[in-house]
C-alpha cells in the first residue's frame, strides 16, 4: 500500500478502536498472507501424513488416495511461501534467512525445516516412488512427454526387480522419516506462535500441538474432496471402503483437535491470568462468528455429530445406515465444513492475537481490502493456484491405479 | 632653579628583574610559533584519549512518573530528530494519560502520542489519581525482539542500546509482535522495523537523547549504568524502582520511578 493509503485506513481503523491500544498497534501486522500461509502448510502436513498411513501402517483401503495425496502435497508446498514473500516488507532481502539466518528465531530456522521437508522429504518419495512408472511411461509415449519423464528419472532408468525393491525399500525409509517431518513442518509453525511470550492469545504450550491436528484434519478433509472430485472428473466410481476409511481417519484425528481445543478453552477459564477478561471481550464481540460459529460449531462440532450418525467411524456399520450417494453427500459438506473450519482456526489465532492491545485494555479492528498485495482476490488466488499445479502434477505423473505400471509390465517392457 | 638631576633611569636588570621589556617582548614573538603549534597538538591529542568505547557504557533511562506533566516536549523533539512520520500510527516515544477513578476504573489515553499534550478532562465524575507516563522502547538486556529476528537485523549494541540495521531488515514484523511493550512500527517509507534508538547518534557525542533534552520537568534521566558518577545512579539510589512487565523476563533498562499499578 501507498503511503497515503496506509495513512487513510489506518484513520479509519482508528475510528473504530474500543478501549486503549498502544500508539503502534493501530497498524495490523500479519494478515491475510499471514493466515493462508499456515493453512497451506498445514493442508500439506495433512496430506502427507495420510499418504504414510498407507505406506507405513499398510492402511491398504487408502491405496488409492495415496498418490493423490503426496502430489497434492507437493502442489500445495509449492504455492506455502509465496503469501509470506508477498507479505514481507523487502522480499528481495529474503534469501538472508538462508544466508546468514539467526539461529536463536524460530521463523529463520523454519526455512531450513521447510527446506528439508520440501527437498528431501517429498520431492525424493515423489521420485523413488514414480520413478520406474517414469521409466516404462517414457519407453512407451513419443514426443515432449517422452523428454520429460526420461529427464525426470535422472538417468536411473534400471527397472530390474532388485532396482524397483530398492526403491520400495528407500521410499519407505523416506516415509518413515517424513512422518515426523510433517510434525515438525507444522508443529513448527505453531512454535513460530506459542513462542511469543508478548502475546497471552499466541503464547501456549498447546498451539504447536492445536496446529499440528487441525493440520491432520484439514488435510485429510481435503483428500476426501480431491479424491472425490478426481473420481467425478474421470468418471469413475468412488471406492466407498476408501472413503469410508478416510472417513474414519478424519474423525479419529477430529476428535483429537476438539478435545486439545476445548483443553486450551478450559485450562484459560480456570487460571484467569491477567488477560482473561480482554480475551473474553474478544472472543464475545470480534471474534464470536469466526471462533464460536464457524471454528467450534460449523467447523468441528457438526461435523463430528454428522461422522459419528451417519458413517462407518465407530463400528463397521454406521449408527443410522444411509445410502452411498447421501453418504458421499455428507461427505462433502462435512469437507467442505471443515476446510472454513480450519481457516477460520488460522483466523482466529493470526487475526485474533492482534485485535486485542497488549495493554490488555482495547480491542482494534482488521480492515481487509479486497485489491493489493495483502486483498482478499489475492488471498483466493492464492488458495485455488495449488489446485490447478496439482492439475499439471497429475498430468506430468497421473496418480490413479490404472495407469500405475505393474512389476508384470515393467518385466514385458 | 638650579636644573635638578633627573634621576637616570634604570634599566629592567638594575632594579632587580631578570630582562627588560623589549627582551621580554622579544622572546615572545620568538616563542608565539610554538604558542600556536601546542593548541592543534592538544587537540588530536584529546581525540585520542577520547575515542569511544562501547564495553565502558551501559545506557538506560530512569523516568520519574510523578515529574511527567503531558506536555509532549519529548514526543515532538523526538519525532522532529529522528524523522519519524507525523502521522497518528508511528511512535518512537509516547505519553499516556491514566485517569483512575473513585470506583476505581481506569482510563488509559494518548491522543496522538500525547504530542501535542492531552485536552481536558470533561468528565464530572470524581478522581481519585491521575499521571501521566512516557514510554519507549526499553532497551531490554534479554530483548524478545532480538531473539525472533530472523536476519539478526536488530542486535544489541555493546554499551546495552538495541538497534536495527534498516539496511537488513526485511520486513517480516515478527519483532514488532514479539515486543511485549508496543515499541516498534513498521517505517511506512523504508518498509522496515524502526523504534527508539536512545538517539545514539547523539548518545555516541556525549549528549542526551532528544526527549530527556526537552524535558521541562526533568522527569526523563539518561545514563550510564557503568558510570557511577551517571544521573541514572542518584536516580537509583533516591527512587523505588519497578519496571513495565517485569514478569516477562525482558530485563527491561527503562526504569520507573512511582509507577502505578495499573500501568501495563
Amino acid at each position: 500500500m501507498e503511503s497515503a493509503e496506509l495513512y487513510a485506513h489506518l484513520h479509519l481503523v482508528l475510528k473504530q478502536v474500543t478501549g486503549y491500544i498502544y500508539p503502534n498497534e493501530a497498524e495490523l501486522h500479519w494478515g491475510l498472507l499471514v493466515v493462508v500461509y499456515p493453512y497451506l502448510t498445514g493442508l500439506v502436513a495433512g496430506a502427507f501424513i495420510l499418504a504414510s498411513l498407507e505406506r507405513v501402517f499398510n492402511v491398504k483401503a487408502l491405496e488409492p488416495t495415496y498418490r493423490l495425496s503426496l502430489l497434492t502435497a507437493l502442489a500445495f508446498m509449492i504455492v506455502a511461501p509465496v503469501p509470506l514473500l508477498a507479505h514481507l516488507g523487502h522480499p528481495e532481502r529474503a534469501f538472508e534467512i538462508f544466508l546468514t539466518p539467526h539461529l536463536q528465531s524460530a521463523m529463520a530456522m523454519f526455512g531450513f525445516v521447510y527446506a528439508w521437508y520440501l527437498g528431501v522429504v517429498l520431492l525424493l518419495e515423489i521420485w523413488f516412488d514414480y520413478r520406474k512408472d517414469m521409466v516404462v511411461w517414457a519407453g512407451q509415449e513419443r514426443g515432449w512427454r517422452r523428454w520429460l519423464h526420461l529427464a525426470l528419472t535422472l538417468g536411473a532408468t534400471d527397472v530390474s526387480e532388485k532396482s524397483v525393491a530398492l526403491d520400495h525399500k528407500i521410499g519407505k525409509a523416506i516415509t518413515i522419516i517424513g512422518i515426523p517431518s510433517a510434525f515438525l513442518l507444522h508443529g513448527y509453525v505453531g512454535f513460530i506462535f506459542g513462542s511469543v511470550k508478548a502475546n497471552p492469545w499466541w503464547s501456549s504450550v498447546l498451539i504447536p500441538v492445536v496446529f499440528l491436528f487441525s493440520a491432520i484434519v484439514s488435510g485429510i478433509a481435503l483428500m476426501v474432496i480431491i479424491y472425490m472430485l478426481s473420481c467425478m472428473l474421470r468418471w469413475k466410481k468412488v471406492d466407498m471402503t476408501c472413503l469410508d476409511t478416510l472417513a474414519t481417519y478424519l474423525f479419529y484425528a477430529l476428535v483429537i483437535d476438539f478435545s486439545l481445543e476445548m483443553l486450551d478453552f478450559i485450562h484459560r477459564l480456570y487460571e484467569a491470568e491477567e488477560s482473561i477478561k480482554i480475551l473474553s471481550q474478544l472472543i464475545s464481540s470480534k471474534l464470536f462468528i469466526s471462533l464460536v460459529i464457524l471454528q467450534l460449531f460449523m467447523g468441528t462440532v457438526l461435523p463430528l455429530v454428522s461422522l459419528v450418525l451417519f458413517s462407518p467411524v465407530l463400528h463397521r456399520r454406521a449408527l443410522v445406515q444411509i445410502p452411498d450417494e447421501l453418504r458421499r453427500m455428507m461427505y462433502w459438506g462435512v469437507a467442505i465444513l471443515i476446510q472454513l473450519g480450519i481457516f477460520s482456526t488460522r483466523w482466529n489465532v493470526v487475526v485474533g492475537g492482534q485485535l486485542f492491545s497488549k495493554s490488555l485494555r482495547g480491542l482494534t479492528v482488521y480492515k481487509m481490502e479486497l485489491l493489493g498485495l495483502e486483498g482478499l482476490l489475492m488471498g483466493g488466488f492464492l488458495l485455488v493456484l495449488p489446485l490447478f499445479i496439482l492439475a499439471l502434477l497429475i498430468w506430468i505423473l497421473p496418480p490413479w491405479s490404472d495407469k500405475e505400471v505393474s512389476m508384470q509390465e515393467v518385466a514385458q517392457g | 632653579m638650579a636644573q635638578e638631576t633627573r634621576p637616570e633611569k634604570r634599566s629592567a636588570t638594575e632594579k632587580g628583574k631578570s630582562q627588560d621589556r623589549r627582551t621580554f617582548l622579544k622572546q615572545c614573538l620568538r616563542g608565539s610559533p610554538l604558542l600556536l603549534g601546542i593548541l592543534p597538538l592538544e587537540a588530536e591529542g584529546a581525540e585520542e584519549e577520547e575515542a569511544y568505547q562501547p564495553e565502558e557504557h551501559l545506557y538506560g533511562m530512569g523516568i520519574d512518573v510523578d515529574k511527567c506533566i503531558g506536555c509532549g516536549r519529548c514526543v515532538d523533539a523526538c519525532k522532529n530528530e529522528n524523522d519519524v512520520p507525523r502521522e497518528p500510527f508511528f511512535f518512537r516515544t509516547w505519553v499516556e494519560r491514566y485517569v483512575v477513578r473513585e470506583e476505581g476504573e481506569v482510563e488509559v489515553d494518548s491522543p496522538n502520542g500525547g504530542i501535542d499534550g492531552f485536552p481536558l478532562q470533561v468528565d464530572d465524575r470524581e478522581v481519585q489519581r491521575t499521571f501521566f507516563v512516557p514510554k519507549l522502547c526499553n532497551h531490554c538486556s534479554n530483548a524478545p525482539c532480538v531473539q525472533v529476528c530472523p536476519v539478526g537485523a536488530t542486535f544489541t549494541t555493546e554499551d546495552g542500546v538495541v538497534l536495527v540495521d534498516p539496511d537488513y531488515c526485511i520486513g517480516c514484523r515478527y519483532c514488532i509482535q514479539a515486543c511485549p511493550y508496543g515499541a516498534r512500527f513498521l517505517h511506512p517509507e523504508t518498509r522496515t522495523a524502526e523504534k527508539c534508538t536512545f538517539c545514539y547518534h547523539r548518545v555516541r557525542r556525549g549528549l542526551q537523547p532528544a526527549c530527556v533534552e526537552v524535558c521541562p520537568t526533568k522527569a526523563r534521566v539518561f545514563g550510564d549504568t557503568r558510570q557511577r558518577s551517571s544521573p541514572l545512579a542518584r536516580f537509583f539510589r533516591f527512587n523505588k524502582i519497578q519496571m513495565l512487565k517485569p514478569h516477562l523476563n525482558t530485563e527491561p533498562k527503562v526504569f520507573y520511578a512511582a509507577l502505578d499499578a495499573s500501568v501495563g
